[in-house]
């Protein structure tokens, strides 16, 4: 590493940083992967890709792929409201979409339980319908939906205010309709932002664990996600069947991260263009 | 077609219809989806009254609870906000190979859920753990112990601080610390007075997220801390302890203070960014 600034501290500050980036992310990030081979490698398949593990796998990534779509469709608008439209209280709507980051997930699992079960103002209204919520995989449906809202608000609305609204409206002269204005021109312009939104939620909601399992039941095979069975793992000493799990995990949260990355490039790069 | 409705509006903003519609539809599914969780916890924790609440903040453990999450905060906040600003430092004022890769690794808490960041400090610090034997021998404990919360946080927060400021500093350069040292001020001095004055509003963004991730981690810490009531329960975990014994009014209590928290975060981070918008976020782009 070869110094360039005419800056000092770089010694200091590059010692310490490796030290702590080390010692606090690298190294035990590293145990897991160590810990998840050390039985063998079939003992890391047998564990990563039970089939229990495989269901949970399953529901985790069903249920925040859902949520992930409930919100790319109302994220959407709520990005296009607060950036396109003047109203009362649009302020006090803005604060609120980042309550889910702001707010401990084990509050938000217990409120939204108490929400939506039987006995709660929504499952009170859903159960009647033969839709029970609360103890059911539609639980975890609800509780990801909560938790990944302003990825994808946050990732459009940038983009959405850089949209110059001359573009819609020489599309408007030339003839195109509403529809068409937003399928040709809006919607090819925030697509990757919207992309990119949902995949973070995606990947936050495969990851959540606090909010889920109060409302999930957690019925192995059926309501139960990964970050549960890890700790199910856990607590009877299986470490490396827990480190395999983990392991899966992060590699798929690694990949989308690396497709947010891409996503985020073109983004940067149509702003520069 | 009818694009142009009225004269001095823009034909793209659509009909008046469509336009409530849309915020209706906004305002609909905001409520719905956060407002009303929100005011659940709330008016559960006062359902029966305001004795039986302050009663319920008064048990003990609760008070244990929330001065353990206190402590966490205390120790691991300062820790983040500290070296967040060295990582910043060396990150953005010098130029080194393989930066890109150091940004990433400083990221990486962020895309690790929280379970499998307390599962890594099990397996280092753990009985059967890396060098946990090792501590034990010397009668160190960390794991089911204070110092592993605190090390699950710090790692969950990891983040937090850097990600605020790194951009900020990016985007301002280096010319005005470099006209500092060529005038002869030390690094410390050019640090406090010429890069801390510019960055000291997106610090205290990111101290406030930082806080209220680390008050409220529950996932991370749920998987170190062993659960011993009293000793390593934090606020949100002893949220679920009291849940599950059905103390309803006893959980939201608990709940509503984490809620006010947060609700505060809320209020604070919208003053900031009205106020200072421009110098929380890099301009550019």
């Amino acid at each position: 590493m070869k110094r360039h600034s005419a800056l000092p501290g770089f010694g200091l500050s590059m010692g310490l940083t490796l030290f702590w980036v080390s010692a606090i992310v690298l190294v035990p990030l590293s145990a897991v992967f160590i810990r998840s081979f050390g039985e063998g490698w079939e003992h890391f398949l047998a564990a990563g890709f039970s089939e229990r593990a495989l269901a949970s796998y399953r529901v985790g990534f069903g249920a925040a792929l859902i949520a992930a779509a409930i919100n790319a469709v109302f994220g959407l608008i709520i990005a296009w409201v607060l950036v396109r439209l003047k109203f009362p209280g649009r302020r006090v709507l803005s604060a609120l979409i980042d309550l889910p980051f702001a707010l401990p997930t084990a509050v938000a699992g217990i409120a939204l339980t108490t929400l939506y079960a039987d006995t709660g103002w929504i499952g009170g209204l859903l159960a009647p319908l033969g839709i029970p919520v609360a103890y059911h995989p539609q639980g975890i449906v609800v509780a990801l939906t909560f938790i990944g809202l302003p990825f994808i608000v946050r990732t459009v609305e940038p983009v959405l205010m850089d949209l110059d609204v001359a573009y819609e409206e020489a599309a408007a002269t030339l003839g195109a309709n509403r529809r068409q204005r937003f399928f040709h021109v809006v919607l090819p312009e925030i697509g990757p932002a919207l992309l990119a939104g949902c995949a973070m939620a995606f990947a936050r909601g495969v990851g959540e664990y606090g909010s889920v399992i109060f409302i999930a039941g957690n019925m192995p095979m059926v309501s139960e996600i990964p970050p549960l069975l890890i700790v199910t793992q856990l607590e009877q000493y299986d470490y490396a069947g827990a480190s395999a799990i983990a392991v899966v995990m992060l590699l798929f949260s690694f990949v989308v991260l690396a497709i947010v990355n891409r996503l985020q490039t073109r983004i940067a790069g149509r702003a520069a263009a | 077609m009818r694009a142009f409705t009225r004269p001095g509006r823009s034909p793209t903003e659509g009909p008046l219809w469509l336009r409530t519609g849309l915020i209706a539809l906004a305002l609909g599914y905001v409520g719905l989806m956060l407002l009303l969780p929100l005011s659940t916890v709330f008016l559960e924790a006062f359902r029966e009254g305001l004795a039986p609440y302050l009663e319920a903040l008064k048990e003990p453990d609760t008070v244990r609870a929330i001065r353990l999450t206190l402590l966490v905060a205390t120790i691991s906040v300062p820790l983040n906000l500290v070296m967040g600003l060295v990582m910043a430092w060396a990150v953005t004022k010098h130029d080194f190979r393989l930066k890109s890769w150091l940004i990433t690794f400083i990221d990486l808490p962020f895309s690790v859920s929280p379970v499998v960041s307390g599962l890594i400090y099990v397996l280092v610090f753990g009985a059967q753990g890396w060098i946990g034997p090792w501590l034990e021998a010397r009668g160190i404990q960390i794991i089911f112990a204070v110092p592993g919360i605190v090390l699950a946080t710090v790692f969950v927060t990891f983040p937090f601080v850097v990600r605020q400021i790194v951009p900020l500093m990016d985007a301002q350069g280096r010319a005005a610390e470099e006209a500092a040292v060529s005038l002869g001020a030390s690094g410390w001095q050019t640090f406090w007075h010429v890069t801390l004055p510019d960055i000291k509003w997106a610090l205290l963004y990111g101290v406030l997220l930082c806080n209220a991730r680390a008050m409220g981690e529950f996932g991370a810490v749920s998987v170190v801390s062993g659960h011993i009531r009293g000793e390593t329960n934090t606020m949100p975990l002893h949220i679920e302890v009291l849940y599950d014994d059905y103390n309803f009014v006893g959980a939201f209590a608990v709940a509503s203070l984490l809620a006010g928290l947060a609700i505060l975060t809320l209020v604070v981070k919208s003053l900031l960014e009205w106020w200072h918008g421009d110098e929380i976020k890099a301009k550019g782009h």
